[in-house]
């Protein structure tokens, strides 16, 4: 029997707003002294009330919208009742059966589309730190805003979770909404993962979902996820090869061991108990207040690698190197327009910056094209000089310009470097390539 | 008159004119405390030390000040902002006071002590209130009568073998055995009408988020209303222009705008149309309470208003209702009381308490949410559109506050859901977050009993008009316990 995955992803993604969800305090937390950005809100004291963060609620709708989702205009908070030590008030606010955004999607390469199924807001929680015997808290991540990210079970291998993963976080950074680091949980990635025979599909051609899924937890890398999948996929299929379905549990992933391992199964599942959260009034949007959202959307990475594609005539790879990040598209873009007039074309300004592996922090775009420039200058050189050298170093190594006579063109790197040294000016490669089959080819 | 049975109004006067000072109030208060409280048992804490501090700073505040009867002198200008200053205000043990011990009348805050002020006792102490101490409530505000407190129940000052009604039971105690000038107290299905009604008080409970909430332990956050008991309507729309406003600290207080509630005390209330709610008056009311309502009624008709029956359908619903939506909010804001970061642990919950948690847990379980909890919300839908009808047609609603007049200690005690009727008046204006003022209507067999007047959402103003005239033209209020 062959099995195919079936995957669907929850990513709880940090908002970098300056302060917290529900309180004034700074949401800027990691790395700084335990429990020094709290307050009576945060800490979950007596009486302390939650005012919701009114940017965080714009940003989390504007990944909604920047993932192809639905805005409802009527949204409300609810709590998630569980009890744990890092969670002060005994519930976390969150939002259970109307988020703030539903039904979007992120196209994947070759056309495929992940369904988003819904993008809501909720509050983080504080931290456990354990020290031999005794267990401290610290509630300076305590109401930090996260955003979770929920997909359709739409993912078919480790490859397009990893690619829907740098996309999600490639967008989210476009926005400027969070910088969503691995290293430091601003995006933390929860698959869920079954196998179904690769051959159930109905009628409609839509596939049937297993009736199990294992979620597996604690996974902070990419790298990760992918071995996760890839362990999870071997360990289901052994299972179900035995006549056996696996049991739904949730898994936690052991970096150290390399495997999955069992936390909670099924029969122990929380009951969150979700009711309305009564000290935050709903919220209800007008149209008005989301376009507006949406026109505070910046040129996101796809549409943007496009244009560069098509109007810049870059190719596909370069574009994609080019947008993988903002910064780099906005310094390319700045720098496309100071080569123009100097008669640059974009491709060269792309060759620089990939080829050389510019680092923009430290060269102006301006200056970028001033070397661009000088490097085309130097090639401009005395072409009878150039003839001397070339006919010199030919001549000095007969076996390599019979070798290429003889198809063995390969070896014309080498011709080219022994000019390169001898002649003292950066030459350009292509210019020199030209001048020494010119040699040969009359010689 | 002793100063310790002042209003508000007569404090102000008093200390403005210089005629006593604030120390001397303050003392008053405290030397009716160390007499009465013993037995009353009002109090939890008595903030005797910081009491007398405030009094002398409100005394210095007040010496400095030149009243000018022309009102020309900048200065006199301190006492408009300052309204209370130096006037002694007792506080629900459920209200947070920075440094002072707040136990919700409960075991597990036995020893907790709040870094923060709530909203409304920052606002009352920036007016110039002394704080003269805690009252004492049913732990965690649950109970209509104070005796779920964990320190003991309240005895009603008009006769001790009864109660004083609560679940704000301290407050009205205090304050009806003249103890404090006026009282905090917190409404989240009749907590201030009832026990303000049983101890022949005026007690408001304003419109839902007219007054912050922040800082007062929750019991209900999508009920609980903040309100107080005074000894006159006067009093009552004095304190509600301190506390009245939008708080950046609570989001479900709009930014309506506050009114100034003294203004309209006197204008009468010629053909204002007050409707009487059919469904209250056969609900088992008692004799006592039907005789004295309906004199009420007369006299409200005397003073000129049109009187309309009503019919608010699903009245009869509003406690069952009730009893789904406040256990299952209750069982939620419990949950921070784990004994990890403050106060005692979970053990230390009291019956009632772990009653509700089991309740509330259980309706908000997977699979019942929507048999109770959901249709619980509906039939909350269905009250709030009784009253919209119903304010289409009148003006306000007159209604009993309690079925019955006080009751004996331990009548109720042992049987909860007899206990949980004498909300019946009261409950639906808390599900439909409107506003309430409970007025002394007279007295059944030497025991005070109060009607409530009922209004449109911010529609306190008119509130106090009605209740003033009431008050005036009958004078129920001015009788005192004898103590």
């Amino acid at each position: 029997m062959i099995y195919k995955p079936v995957i669907g992803l929850e990513v709880h993604v940090e908002l970098k707003t300056k302060s917290k969800m529900f309180c004034g305090c700074s949401a800027d937390y990691f790395g700084k002294k335990p429990n020094t950005h709290t307050c009576p809100v945060c800490l979950g004291l007596p009486g302390a009330l939650p005012v919701p963060n009114k940017k965080a609620i714009e940003w989390c709708v504007m990944i909604g919208l920047a993932l192809n989702c639905n805005i409802p205009l009527f949204s409300k908070f609810d709590r998630k009742n569980y009890f744990y030590p890092d969670l002060p008030k005994g519930y976390q606010i969150s939002q259970y059966d109307q988020p703030f955004c539903q039904k979007g999607f992120i196209e994947l390469s070759k056309e495929k589309k992940i369904g988003i199924t819904r993008v809501h807001m909720e509050e983080d929680t504080g931290k456990l730190l354990h020290q031999g015997d005794s267990t401290l808290i610290d509630f300076n991540r305590s109401g930090v805003p996260l955003v979770e990210i929920v997909t359709e079970p739409d993912f078919e291998s480790a490859i397009e979770v990893v690619e829907y993963l740098k996309k999600l976080q490639q967008i989210v950074r476009y926005l400027g909404v969070s910088d969503a680091d691995m290293e430091k949980g601003g995006m933390r990635l929860e698959p869920n993962i079954s196998l179904r025979e690769s051959n159930t599909t109905n009628t409609t051609n839509k596939q049937i979902l297993p009736i199990y899924k294992v979620e597996v937890k604690n996974i902070n890398s990419f790298r990760f996820v992918e071995k996760a999948i890839a362990y999870e996929t071997e360990r289901q299929k052994e299972i179900l090869e035995s006549g056996k379905t696996p049991i739904q549990e949730t898994r936690g992933w052991d970096e150290v061991k390399n495997r999955t391992v069992s936390q909670r199964i099924k029969e122990e599942s929380m009951d969150y108990r979700y009711f309305p959260e009564a000290d935050i009034p709903p919220i209800r949007w007008v149209e008005s207040q989301i376009s507006n959202l949406k026109s505070q959307i910046p040129e996101l990475p796809d549409a943007k690698s496009n244009r560069f594609k098509n109007e810049l005539s870059l190719s596909i790879y370069d574009s994609d190197i080019l947008t993988k990040d903002k910064e780099t598209a906005d310094y390319f873009e700045e720098a496309v327009k100071v080569g123009k007039a100097h008669d640059i074309n974009p491709k060269q300004i792309a060759n620089m910056l990939i080829n050389k592996k510019i680092n923009i922090k430290n060269v102006l775009p301006g200056h970028l094209i001033q070397s661009i420039l000088t490097s085309t200058q130097t090639t401009a050189i005395d072409e009878n000089e150039l003839k001397k050298i070339v006919k010199e170093i030919l001549e000095k190594n007969p076996k390599a310009v019979s070798d290429y006579k003889n198809g063995k063109i390969q070896v014309i790197g080498f011709l080219i470097g022994q000019v390169k040294q001898t002649f003292k000016q950066p030459l350009d490669t292509d210019q020199l390539k030209k001048a020494i089959e010119k040699f040969i080819n009359t010689h | 008159m002793n100063l310790n049975q002042l209003t508000i109004k007569q404090a102000q006067e008093g200390l403005k004119s210089k005629k006593f000072s604030s120390i001397e109030l303050t003392k008053a208060c405290l030397k009716q405390i160390k007499k009465l409280n013993p037995k009353i048992n009002a109090f939890i804490t008595v903030c005797e030390k910081e009491a007398i501090e405030a009094a002398e700073n409100a005394d210095k505040s007040l010496a400095s000040q030149v009243f000018d009867p022309e009102g020309s002198d900048r200065r006199g200008e301190t006492l408009e902002a300052r309204p209370l200053l130096g006037i002694p205000i007792a506080f629900k043990d459920l209200f947070s006071t920075k440094g002072i011990k707040t136990t919700a009348g409960s075991k597990v805050l036995n020893d907790y002590i709040p870094v923060y002020d709530a909203t409304v006792v920052g606002k009352l102490k920036d007016a110039g209130a002394v704080i003269i101490g805690k009252t004492n409530l049913d732990a965690w505000a649950h109970g209509s009568s104070g005796e779920n407190s964990d320190f003991g129940a309240t005895l009603n000052p008009w006769n001790n073998e009864f109660v004083p009604g609560g679940s704000s039971s301290g407050s009205p105690a205090a304050l009806s055995a003249d103890m404090c000038i006026a009282s905090t107290g917190t409404d989240t299905g009749g907590s201030i009408r009832l026990p303000a009604s049983f101890c022949n008080l005026v007690g408001l409970k304003p419109t839902y988020g007219r007054v912050s909430r922040n800082g007062v332990l929750a019991m209900v956050s999508s009920l609980d209303s903040i309100g107080h008991f005074t000894r006159t309507v006067e009093d009552s729309a004095i304190l509600l222009n301190v506390t009245a406003k939008k708080d950046d600290f609570d989001a479900t207080t709009p930014g309506v705008d506050v009114q100034n509630y003294t203004k309209n005390l006197n204008k009468g209330i010629k053909g204002i149309k007050i409707g009487v709610p059919k469904e209250y008056v056969t609900k088992g009311l008692d004799k006592h309470v039907q005789t004295k309502f309906e004199e009420a009624l007369k006299d409200l008709e005397e003073l000129g208003a049109i009187m309309e029956e009503i019919s608010l359908p699903h009245t009869e619903y509003g406690i069952a209702a009730y009893y789904i939506i406040q256990p299952a909010e209750v069982s939620s804001n419990l949950a921070r009381y784990d004994g990890i970061r403050f106060g005692s642990g979970r053990e230390n919950f009291g019956g009632e308490a772990k009653r509700r948690i089991m309740l509330g847990t259980y309706t908000l379980s997977a699979g019942y949410y929507d048999a109770y909890y959901k249709k619980a919300m509906k039939v909350r839908t269905l009250i709030i559109k009784d009253f919209d009808t119903v304010f289409k047609k009148v003006d306000a609603i007159f209604a009993p506050v309690s079925p019955t007049p006080p009751w004996k200690l331990g009548e109720k005690i042992n049987d909860p859901l007899k206990m949980y009727l004498s909300d019946i008046f009261t409950v639906t204006a808390n599900l439909a977050g409107i506003p309430g003022i409970s007025v002394p209507m007279g007295f059944s067999d030497g025991l005070p009993i109060g009607m409530q007047i009922l209004g449109p959402q911010f529609s306190e103003s008119l509130l106090f008009q009605i209740g003033s005239a009431y008050e005036q033209a009958t004078e129920w209020h001015k009788r005192k316990p004898t103590l």
